[in-house]
């Protein structure tokens, strides 16, 4: 008698899951490279978010920074037989053979944040990533017309050397002041992408900026080292925010705290959001076939102390960053 | 050259001399490098920023030092700092009370140093690869408190730690210069440094002799995770948060690298750990330098390097007698350059 009622409950919970799992119409696999920053947790739980909000049985698999437990995730989406596969590639090469797999289980597999290189484009759908030149753009732009002509000796904090973020976003600033003789960079140096090293650095810029008196700005490559900085300017007497201005990229929560303090006055968003528009590209591709473009940009959106920072800062507070 | 206080004057000629020497291409590459004013009741300069940021180090090389003069090391000073300051800001952000934070976080790098302790001394592990567990998985630990991101707080008696100042001097200075009176006077004052000594140029004689050498080299151990944790707290309260990717990365290697500048050996014995603070000093007064003179940053680390590699050439060079050697050979021919 107690055997069969279990089995009767068995059976209602298992029809109760398979009416679930019907439920949601798409099933993606997210192959995640792992909790290795503020902004990968924030992506996660967007990505969470956005799932669900277009009913979609979202299957995260964290690869703890390692290719071979990507691989492995892939495989394991294919064999269940996913709808789709998102990744967030953690190197650049050494995809094909798995990429290949996929395809020949015709499943798409859509890229976020990052590209890579393979033999051929066919074998994924499409990437889904921000242009950092063109965050770094953003906000020379910002810095060219709210100095409006005056003189002004900007200080940069470069990220780590050598990386693409820290390349392009160097780049982009240079092109976003480049028609304005008025802006000149007048000390660049590496910070790292850490808070530590940010405010280590700044002290020295501003020692050897006249206790900082010359410098009308700071671009900082990351907010991370723009929070670092405000501290060394805090701490060398002077006012950010007013005395010098300050610019950053990547919008994290605690840059809009510095900004509804006034100590902070823009940065440009590297949103989270890279698996909202991969879910519609996948399913524009499901629903009439159509191959979206193989680059997606994501929106590199200005933020300033006009954007209620208060108001921004309590809604990325719980995002995990 | 008699008497013991020259003899130490003239062994740490080639430290003072490049000490000296990096200062002075620090005012050259900036002339403001020697200014120091008070901004806000507080010391603010080159120089001040030198001993500031080069405290966290000079911490953590008052316990290597002990450490290395065992003849062992600990790689997990780094990952130690991140736990602690983890910690530290944690709690802070929970509500407990400061001391209460405090004790806490020193406990816990006393507990991580007695862990390597252990290892070491129960269980015959080689130093660098019993403290090497703990540098891998202390940031996980790290990051695991933290929930990956980074916790800020804004208790200022915790911040007091990193940014405060008395009588103008900033904490961390203070810090580093207490636990420097404090170390050299327990091992020097006592026959702990001779102990510490004696282990590490031979472990079994050392026993022989009647030495509990297991005992030494666990609280040698607590010490230098004690130090990481003191350090973690300054470089938490610095940047009023705990990071737990980056705080402390790599400053492991920093910290062995200001002891061997100090002229301690990486095969124990004889050390001095007045000479590793220097060494620790030598080592930020070069970032610092780099800092200022406004070199593209792809420079650094070369720059550093090429540092280095003349601080320990000139200590080699000194240490095998070179200096006699050029006294002999030219010294009746009249004066000698430098």
């Amino acid at each position: 008698m107690a055997f069969t009622k279990r089995i009767l409950l068995a059976t209602t919970v298992a029809i109760a899951f398979a009416g679930y799992a019907n439920a949601a119409d798409l099933t993606v696999g997210f192959s995640q490279i792992g909790s290795e920053s503020g902004w990968r947790a924030a992506e996660t739980s967007v990505s969470k978010i956005e799932a669900e909000k277009r009913g979609i049985n979202l299957k995260i698999a964290d690869a703890q920074q390692k290719q071979e437990n990507q691989i492995k995730a892939i495989r394991g989406f294919v064999a269940q037989g996913v709808d789709a596969i998102f990744i967030a590639p953690v190197v650049a090469t050494g995809w094909d053979t798995v990429l290949t797999e996929a395809k020949e289980a015709k499943i798409p597999v859509i890229l976020l944040d990052r590209t890579i290189e393979t033999a051929s484009d066919d074998l994924y759908l499409t990437a889904v990533t921000s242009d950092t030149v063109h965050e770094g753009k953003v906000a020379g732009e910002w810095l060219v017309k709210t100095v409006a002509g005056k003189d002004c000796k900007v200080v940069e904090l470069q990220g780590t050397v050598g990386s693409s973020p820290a390349i392009n976003r160097k780049k982009g600033f240079e092109e976003g002041i480049a028609s304005a003789s008025n802006i000149k960079i007048t000390r660049s140096q590496t910070g790292d992408f850490t808070r530590s090293k940010g405010k280590e650095v700044m002290e020295g810029f501003l020692k050897a900026e006249n206790g900082g008196k010359d410098i009308c700005a700071l671009y900082a490559h990351n907010d991370d080292m723009a929070v670092g900085a405000i501290q060394a300017i805090k701490e060398a007497g002077l006012k950010p925010g007013k005395d010098i201005l300050v610019v950053s990229i990547d919008a994290v929560p605690d840059i809009f705290k510095a900004m509804s303090e006034g100590e902070a006055n823009a940065t440009v968003e590297l949103t989270p959001n890279m698996a909202g528009p991969a879910f519609d590209a996948l399913k524009a591709f499901k629903d009439d076939g159509k191959a979206p473009p193989k680059w997606i940009q994501t929106e590199s959106k200005l933020y300033t102390q006009a954007d209620d920072p208060k108001k921004v800062y309590e809604e990325k507070k719980g995002l995990g960053y | 050259m008699s008497g013991p206080r020259v003899t130490a004057l003239t062994k740490a000629m080639p430290q003072l001399l490049t000490l000296v020497l990096i200062l002075f291409l620090n005012y050259l590459a900036f002339p403001g490098f020697f200014d120091i004013r008070l901004q806000d009741g507080r010391l603010f300069g080159s120089l001040i920023d030198v001993l500031n940021r080069g405290a966290p180090v000079i911490i953590l090389a008052v316990g290597m030092t002990a450490v290395i003069a065992s003849r062992g090391v600990d790689l997990s000073v780094g990952a130690v700092m991140a736990v602690s300051g983890a910690i530290a800001a944690t709690m802070t952000v929970a509500g407990y009370p400061l001391p209460i934070v405090i004790l806490a976080t020193l406990g816990v790098g006393l507990l991580c140093g007695l862990w390597n302790g252990i290892l070491v001394a129960y269980f015959d592990l080689q130093p660098i690869v019993a403290t090497l567990i703990l540098m891998v998985a202390g940031r996980g630990i790290a990051q695991l408190i933290t929930e990956g991101s980074i916790v800020t707080f804004n208790e200022p008696g915790l911040i007091f730690f990193g940014t405060g100042s008395f009588a103008g001097v900033p904490m961390p200075i203070l810090i580093a210069l207490l636990l420097l009176i404090v170390a050299i006077a327990v091992v020097r004052r006592t026959a702990l440094g001779l102990l510490i000594e004696s282990i590490g140029i031979n472990r079994s004689a050392s026993n022989y002799a009647g030495l509990n050498s297991k005992l030494l080299l666990l609280v040698i151990y607590a010490f230098c995770g004690f130090c990481a944790a003191l350090a973690g707290i300054i470089i938490a309260a610095d940047i009023r948060g705990a990071d737990a990717n980056n705080a402390g990365l790599w400053l492991e290697l920093d910290a062995i690298l200001a002891v061997v500048v100090g002229g301690t050996s990486l095969f124990g014995g004889r050390f001095s750990i007045l000479m590793s603070a220097l060494g620790a000093v030598i080592i930020q007064a070069m970032n610092t330098g780099i800092l200022l003179s406004g070199f593209p940053p792809e420079y650094n680390l070369i720059l550093k390097a090429l540092v280095i590699i003349v601080i320990l050439l000139a200590q080699s060079f000194s240490s095998a007698g070179g200096w006699a050697f050029v006294k002999a050979e030219f010294g009746t021919k009249g004066r000698k350059s430098q």
